[in-house]
């Protein structure tokens, strides 16, 4: 089968070899454009979150180049998007697309119907190829997330302005055509010198602010208008809590063998939010919980307009601000987000906590004279 | 050596609405607004910033010391003039906020497309809040609804102060608050009533989607162009409970601060001014010009400025990419 998928940030590297190790041939849609966004806007329901309307252009995209099948993730629980493979399936029907619709979802008992779905998936494959496949896919999703990291942190201290983005760029295409891995490990080894020889090393330290927010918001740039580059380009190092790696580990690999925990998330949210309810939403309060005990100057809160989990978070941060003396700025974002009004608030919140460190670093200094 | 006029620095505030700018003097201690203009920015925001520089020129002999930019159009007018600093409205705001009251702890800004409320504690930006996406509550709405009802918008703050029974209007967006107008106007309610109702409403709005959970502690600044509103000043005082100033330059206390930031980032240094004189910018064509580009799939929205056919900045290209290889030198 010709298989296409949603984009999410740089998964396709990961999807691409998954889906080749499978026996079909991967159809990645085209970068996330404002097209991809418009075509999608126009045959989703209109309250629905962006991340459906995005993930729905992108299939449509996806479709239009060849593919016969698509594969989206499904779930359960409050968060809306355990259900949307099902209404993007129905709506793809009504439309008159003949195609395949394969949801992977951790399975809820009913083992016997996850294991159909995935023969259709492993259908055409033997086991030493998939076996293959999947490893290189796993390899490439780890290494992805490392050159990303390095992005993260090097941004801020670089040498000439904006030379690290397009590196990251190249390295990811080159990761995209790797074969095995080896292949991956050397470009890896290589980026990683690369990265660092793009940094200036009197550089000072960056204002260091915590991301945290709904996965596919936080994860996908178009999105979240680059804020990840936005902020590396504003002098500011994003320290990262949601990973894609982690998240496979946690939802697929653990929970299906019922190996995932939530204590640790809810001994960290005590006090504020007693459990699960839905999508990242005790996560994020999680998290800002910890960022703010590991002394970061700030936390970036992104959400897509009606998330409700997110929601929930959102009206929580406040007092986490307020308890741990951690400025929170949360962002909203939607078909509309204006660029403008989008950078002014981050500007806005930069030089807010610029100036609060400086204050700090003022004070302690005063201290120290006078005592 | 530069022109010998009286040395002052230049605060430009580029917003969606009006073009503002200032002229800051660059020797006195204390901030001294030498002079000003408020011009309408019509959607063709560097047409305004020539209009305004034309009467800049006109008003006396100035040394331009340095210059800076706010508002939306900030990147763009940097660009054109040769802008020192480059800073969004929120810090410029309160920069020009504490500059004349340090103790100032809450501002309430509505402009023409957007509002803001902005908490400060010591001197400091504490936290912001900002509404872009919501029309209800910003000055746009307050010109079409003093249009609908045949009112000069410079009027309706008077108007509204002579309101004995203020109506409710429904606030929280513009169609409802519309229609909600229309029906108290066909059931025959003094309009200075539904003026002073829209007033309230428009309060209710601001505090309650920017304010939420937020302490408003005095002392309150209101800026802005509404800020001339003495029926909106009315409104946030009864809403709050207490006074609420509005400083003498609020409709340009955005150009104000980012003029002041100019002279705390340049005053006292022998660091040149990188504006590119007065005369140069008005004696040239700059141009813009949008386009998708065709160079990768990302296909980015590009948007392109030249002066005389020489190429000054781009935005939007996802890659990084600045100009293009057909520039002319």
């Amino acid at each position: 089968m010709k298989i296409t998928f949603p984009h999410l940030g740089n998964l396709y590297i990961a999807a691409e070899s998954l889906l080749k190790g499978l026996g079909h041939e991967p159809v990645t849609p085209p970068p996330t454009s404002r097209r991809t966004l418009e075509l999608g806007s126009y045959h989703s329901p209109d309250e629905v979150c962006l991340p459906f309307k995005i993930s729905l252009g992108n299939m449509l995209e996806g479709l239009a180049q060849g593919a016969d099948g698509v594969l989206m993730i499904g779930g359960w629980g409050p968060c809306r998007l355990g259900y949307y493979a099902e209404i993007q399936r129905l709506i793809l029907k009504a439309f008159g697309k003949q195609v395949e619709f394969i949801t992977l979802e951790v399975p809820r008992g009913r083992w016997g119907e996850y294991l159909g779905r995935f023969r259709t998936l492993t259908a055409s494959t033997d086991l030493r190829t998939f076996w293959q496949g999947a490893r290189l896919s796993w390899v490439k999703l780890k290494a992805v997330e490392e050159l990303e990291l390095h992005a993260v942190s090097a941004q801020p201290r670089e040498k000439n302005e904006g030379t690290v983005r397009p590196y990251l760029r190249r390295q990811l295409e080159l990761l995209r055509t790797a074969q095995t891995v080896d292949e991956v490990q050397e470009i890896c080894d290589a980026a990683s010198r690369g990265f660092r020889e793009l940094q200036a090393h009197d550089a000072v330290r960056p204002l260091r602010l915590g991301l945290v927010g709904e996965i596919y918001t936080v994860l996908e740039p178009f999105a979240n208008l680059r804020l990840e580059e936005r902020l590396g380009s504003l002098g500011v190092e994003v320290v990262r809590t949601i990973s894609l790696v982690e998240w496979v580990r946690n939802h697929i690999f653990k929970k299906a063998v019922g190996l995932y925990s939530l204590a640790p998330l809810r001994r960290l949210a005590a006090g504020y939010l007693r459990g699960f309810i839905g999508g990242h939403g005790l996560e994020s309060v999680a998290r800002s919980v910890a960022l703010a005990r590991q002394n970061l100057d700030g936390i970036v809160h992104i959400l897509p307009l009606s998330c409700m989990p997110e929601i929930v978070a959102r009206a929580i941060l406040p007092r986490i601000s307020e308890d741990h003396g951690i400025p929170v700025l949360s962002l909203i974002v939607d078909e509309h987000t204006a660029e403008a009004g989008f950078q002014t608030r981050l500007e806005a919140f930069v030089d807010l906590v610029q100036r609060r460190v400086e204050r700090f670093e003022g004070q302690r200094q005063a201290r120290l004279s006078g005592s | 050596m530069r022109d010998s006029g009286r040395p002052v620095y230049l605060g430009v505030d580029v917003g969606s609405v009006s073009t503002n700018l200032v002229l800051l003097d660059a020797v006195e201690p204390r901030p001294c607004i030498v002079w000003k203009a408020y011009l309408r920015t019509q959607g063709a925001p560097l047409t305004a910033l020539k209009n305004g520089l034309e009467l800049l020129h006109d008003a006396g002999a100035w040394e331009i010391c340095g210059v800076g930019t706010t508002g939306s159009g900030r990147e763009l007018a940097g660009v054109v003039l040769g802008a020192d600093v480059v800073k969004n409205e929120i810090t410029a705001h309160a920069c020009a906020a504490l500059a004349i009251d340090s103790g100032v702890s809450t501002i309430l800004e509505i402009g023409g497309q957007d509002s803001k409320l902005i908490i400060l504690r010591d001197g400091v930006v504490v936290d912001f809040a900002m509404n872009t996406v919501c029309a209800a509550g910003t000055g746009s709405f307050l010109d079409q609804q003093a249009f609908r009802l045949g009112v000069p918008i410079e009027d309706l703050g008077e108007l509204a102060l002579r309101s004995r029974n203020p109506v409710r209007i429904a606030g929280r967006c513009t169609v409802f608050a519309e229609s909600d107008m229309v029906h108290k106007q066909q059931l025959g309610v003094d309009t200075a009533d539904i003026v002073a109702g829209l007033c309230a409403a428009m309060v209710r709005n601001f505090l309650g989607s920017l304010a939420k959970g937020k302490e408003l502690r005095p002392t309150v600044f209101f800026q802005g162009g509404v800020a001339a509103n003495a029926g909106m000043r009315r409104a946030f005082e009864e809403a709050l409970g207490q006074p609420v100033f509005v400083p003498e330059h609020y409709d340009v206390m955005g150009a104000v601060g980012i003029a002041l930031l100019v002279r705390e980032a340049l005053g006292g240094k022998a660091v040149p001014t990188r504006f590119a004189g007065l005369e140069r910018v008005l004696d040239s064509q700059v141009a813009s010009q949008s386009y998708e580009c065709t160079g990768c799939p990302n296909s980015c929205e590009i948007c392109e400025v030249w002066r005389d056919g020489i190429f000054l900045a781009s935005w939007g290209a996802r890659c990084g990419r600045q100009g293009r290889t057909d520039q002319t030198s």
